[in-house]
């Protein structure tokens, strides 16, 4: 019955391709978000009744319009670039640290604890890096207690760094029930330990530290050992033991500093905050969100930078246009502008990865012969002359193998009352075998 | 290997010498002092505001700053009033929703402050030290909070907070509670000795334990035998918990539900299972035709367009103000269908006795606790750290003793639990 006599050919077809030149890729990107920001402006324009030039202007203005705007626009780039920074090494390792909410809740906790404990009797530049190495700790503890599961004994990263979160969510309630005994689930503003005002101005150390970070954590993926290391485990853990990296070490080390910047963050949203306090919706999703900037600048923290500043600036202008044009009684129209915008964006990368390729030729029956497949080959061949004038046997063996084998994958995929397709299935490149608690035990021995 | 350990012990000695510097320094010294002293306030659902001078503003912008949107029971009553107000007295308003109690509402307050918005006024709890920090930045701008503390005590002469007695409008609604079960007893469906109601409740601190309180002494003055179990979800607004804990309540046997948490979930649950519900805040008689049977709410219009027109005749806002039935800051939600007979006498009955403050909600001698009857109640009015009891709140009217709640201040002081209420998991 799935198998109709109809056959429809899509008039072209997709191919992956890792090849895009540079520019080629972020005209894309750029074309792409200026696509999705006119897009939002026509869905905005039609929910707030007409008004774009009222769209633009409320999403630069409303966003940093004044000093006071513009320090605070500044402070929320910079959090959500730090703790998508703290991302940054565990991704590149394909750890995948999603844990970053509660690791960065962990961070601002200690910071808290610290004030509680020690506010009173210790001197506040004291008791600021006190609270800076507590958080610090803290947060690493998040990260590593994860890192140690997966290095010994392989759990999943995803769930169990999911999963620290709430249990880090439920720590701070259970604090805060110490802290305000009437029940009230709300502790106040903290009077000691806020560095945040400094040359007249809030948020400044912030903004300053965070950008240090950033370029450190550059020169750190991308200039150190450490960093190479990272980039190893993540492409292939057996090259990185063959090559004699110790790859529980890496993982762990990595997920300590993921954790403890992280636990930086924290320190950044209590004490860098002009009323410090803690509530479990601090962090206020930024450890999710911080994992859409941080693929969205590739794992680049210069790339990021942007990254951030977009998804801040659509959060934030979002959230002006909607309470300027009275729709602010409903958060709905904020998420569906953010979305909006990122599903195009997200969307674009589609044609960086993958290449369109309008068919030139029918050929509505499936080719199965070698006939056929060589005369595929011979157009390859010239394709490929043009591309690189010489090209040896060896190779051409090899791309027409390659090409050969998406061919048929292809066809095989197109024609739906093909059976028994294993026999034909060509081999793929396999990869490389993921390290499991059982192969670990055989090397052991 | 031998750097890592390195590296530990530096931290560790770091922070032995950060530790041992404790004890030597001793620079900050103890806070405010605990001497004041509170009288009953006397801006007690009073709206007058003294217009001989004639308006020193006419144009006023009204920010409104909420925790949740409009799809919670308790933010939506702010904004539909803040709404209807502002469109009634040609105001501008503009509500930011969805603000946490932070960094966030302090900004936010800064934000409208500095775009020339004459009044701020914050809706949660959580908000209040944020509000109060910002008063101190913006000296001429009007911040107002609900159900803040330290309105009397912030000294901060442009920060002002505002209840209403709430407590006496849950009592009414208490009423219908009651009358429920006793029909339900009456009709065999329940025994007497089932007659227990369940609560929803936020948190358990003392606005919400007040609003409890005074919802089961109005079922108790109607239907004398019940009791009620509480439960708590620690936020405002937690649909999936506020569900979980309305079936618990009635898997534990409960016949009748109220809440005080912000979203639709108890009511829901309460409509799916058949069981009767009193709300709060916004009557929820489209959503649940079958189960809905009563409510109370406050209608902040009334202090909203107050502080509207003290802003505009150039009037000082009180620093504390309790809403009541004279001036309508306190109303009743419309009936359900399910209601008993005779509940619209009951309830306009009991309002006639409060307002000719004949009745009072927490008369001493219509509850105990731990099987005593209160002579003394010290509760903790002048909000600080430590939590300390400091204020004596009870008052004699005629030879009725009573717990004089939010006369001290608006925000509630009763966090005591009667006998005839008690935990859900106890």
């Amino acid at each position: 019955m799935a198998s109709s006599k109809i056959k429809f050919e899509l008039p072209f077809h997709i191919t992956k391709r890792t090849d895009i030149v540079a520019w080629k890729a972020w005209l894309v990107r750029g074309g792409a978000i200026v696509i999705a920001f006119i897009l939002t402006a026509i869905v905005s324009t039609i929910l707030t009744k007409g008004d774009m030039g009222g769209f633009f202007k409320e999403m630069f203005v409303g966003t940093m319009g004044t000093a006071n705007k513009a320090l605070k626009f500044l402070n929320g780039w910079v959090m959500l670039l730090m703790i998508g920074l703290a991302l940054v090494p565990a991704f590149k390792m394909k750890f995948w640290n999603i844990g970053a909410e509660g690791q960065t809740l962990m961070g601002a906790l200690a910071s808290v604890v610290v004030i509680k404990e020690w506010g009173k009797v210790l001197p506040e530049e004291v008791l600021i890096i006190l609270m800076l190495l507590f958080s610090i700790i803290f947060g690493a503890i998040w990260g590593l207690i994860p890192a140690i599961f997966k290095a010994i004994w392989n759990t999943n990263e995803t769930l169990f760094t999911l999963m620290m979160n709430y249990i880090a969510i439920q720590l701070v309630l259970f604090a805060i029930n110490i802290w305000a005994p009437n029940g009230s689930g709300t502790i106040g503003i903290l009077k000691y330990g806020s560095f945040s005002d400094a040359f007249g101005m809030n948020y400044i150390i912030n903004i300053v530290l965070v950008t240090i970070v950033t370029a450190i954590l550059f020169i750190y993926i991308k200039y150190s050992k450490h960093g190479y290391e990272i980039n190893v485990v993540g492409e292939s853990v057996n090259t990185a033991k063959y090559i004699g990296i110790n790859v529980k070490s890496v993982i762990i080390r990595t997920m300590v500093l993921s954790g403890a910047l992280c636990g930086l963050a924290g320190w950044f949203l209590v004490g860098g905050s002009p009323t410090p306090t803690i509530n479990s919706t601090l962090v206020a999703g930024r450890g999710f969100t911080a994992i859409l900037v941080a693929w969205l600048g590739q794992l680049n923290p210069i790339i990021m930078l942007g990254s951030a500043f977009l998804v801040v600036f659509m959060q934030t202008g979002a959230a002006q246009v909607a309470s300027t044009y009275h729709i602010g009684s409903s958060s709905a129209f904020g998420s569906i502008v953010v979305g909006l915008f990122f599903v195009i964006v997200i969307a674009a990368e589609f044609l960086v990865n993958y290449n369109v390729v309008f068919k030139i030729h029918k050929h509505k029956k499936v080719a199965k012969t070698a006939d056929s497949l060589a005369t595929f080959g011979n157009k390859v061949e010239k394709e490929e002359t043009k591309k690189e004038d010489i090209i040896t046997e060896e190779q051409f063996e090899e791309e027409l193998e390659s090409i050969g084998t998406r061919y048929f994958e292809r066809t095989i995929t197109k024609s739906k009352n093909f059976e028994g397709n294993d026999t034909f299935t060509p081999q793929k490149e396999k990869p490389p075998v993921e390290k499991t608690a059982e192969n670990e035990e055989k090397e052991d021995k | 290997m031998k750097k890592k350990v390195f590296v530990l012990l530096v931290v560790v000695a770091l922070i032995a010498a950060l530790c041992a510097t404790f004890v030597a320094c001793n620079k900050k010294g103890n806070n405010a002092d605990d001497t004041i002293k509170l009288d009953p306030m006397t801006n007690i659902d009073n709206v007058t505001v003294d217009k001989t001078g004639g308006v020193v503003k006419s144009s006023i912008k009204f920010g409104l700053i909420t925790l949740h949107d409009s799809s919670s029971t308790y933010d939506k009553n702010f904004i539909d009033a803040a709404t209807a107000v502002c469109a009634e007295m040609g105001v501008a308003l503009r509500v930011e929703s969805g603000i946490e109690e932070s960094n966030a509402c302090y900004d936010k307050a800064v934000e409208l402050a500095e775009a020339g918005f004459d009044i701020v006024f914050a809706d949660s709890f959580g908000h209040e030290p944020f509000m109060v920090q910002a008063a101190k930045a913006y000296p001429n701008v009007q911040f107002c909070h609900a159900t803040g503390t330290t309105g009397r005590i912030a000294n901060v002469s442009n920060f002002q907070t505002a209840f209403a007695n709430i407590y006496e409008g849950r009592y009414l609604a208490g009423i219908a509670a009651g009358m429920k079960l006793n029909e339900m007893i009456n009709n065999n469906t329940i025994t007497a000795a089932q007659a227990v109601m369940g609560y929803v409740g936020a948190y358990p601190y003392e606005e919400v334990v007040s609003g409890l309180t005074s919802f089961y002494l109005g079922a108790k003055s109607v239907c004398p035998q019940v009791t009620m179990k509480t439960t708590f979800t620690n936020s405002w607004f937690d649909p999936t918990a506020e569900a979980n804990s309305a079936l618990a309540l009635i898997n534990a046997g409960c016949a009748l539900i109220s809440q005080h948490a912000d979203s639709m979930g108890a009511p829901s649950t309460c409509e799916s299972k058949g069981v009767p519900n009193v709300t709060y805040n916004v009557s929820t008689k489209t959503a649940c035709p079958n189960t809905y049977l009563a409510g109370c709410k406050i209608n902040w219009g009334t202090y909203f367009k107050y502080i509207i027109e003290c802003v505009q005749y150039g009037k000082d806002i009180p620093d504390d103000w309790t809403g009541g039935f004279a001036t309508g800051a306190v109303e009743t939600l419309e009936l359900g269908s399910a209601v008993a007979d005779g509940t619209a006498a009951a309830i306009a009955a009991a309002k006639a006795q409060f307002e000719a403050g004949t009745l009072k909600v927490f008369d001493c001698s219509k509850f105990t606790v731990s099987g005593l009857t209160l002579t003394e109640y010290v509760a903790n009015v002048i909000s600080d750290e430590n939590f300390e009891a400091d204020t004596n709140v009870v008052l004699k009217s005629g030879n009725t003793t009573y717990i004089a709640e939010s006369t001290y201040r608006s925000a509630p002081y009763f966090g005591l639990t009667i006998d005839g209420i008690s935990p859900l998991n106890a």
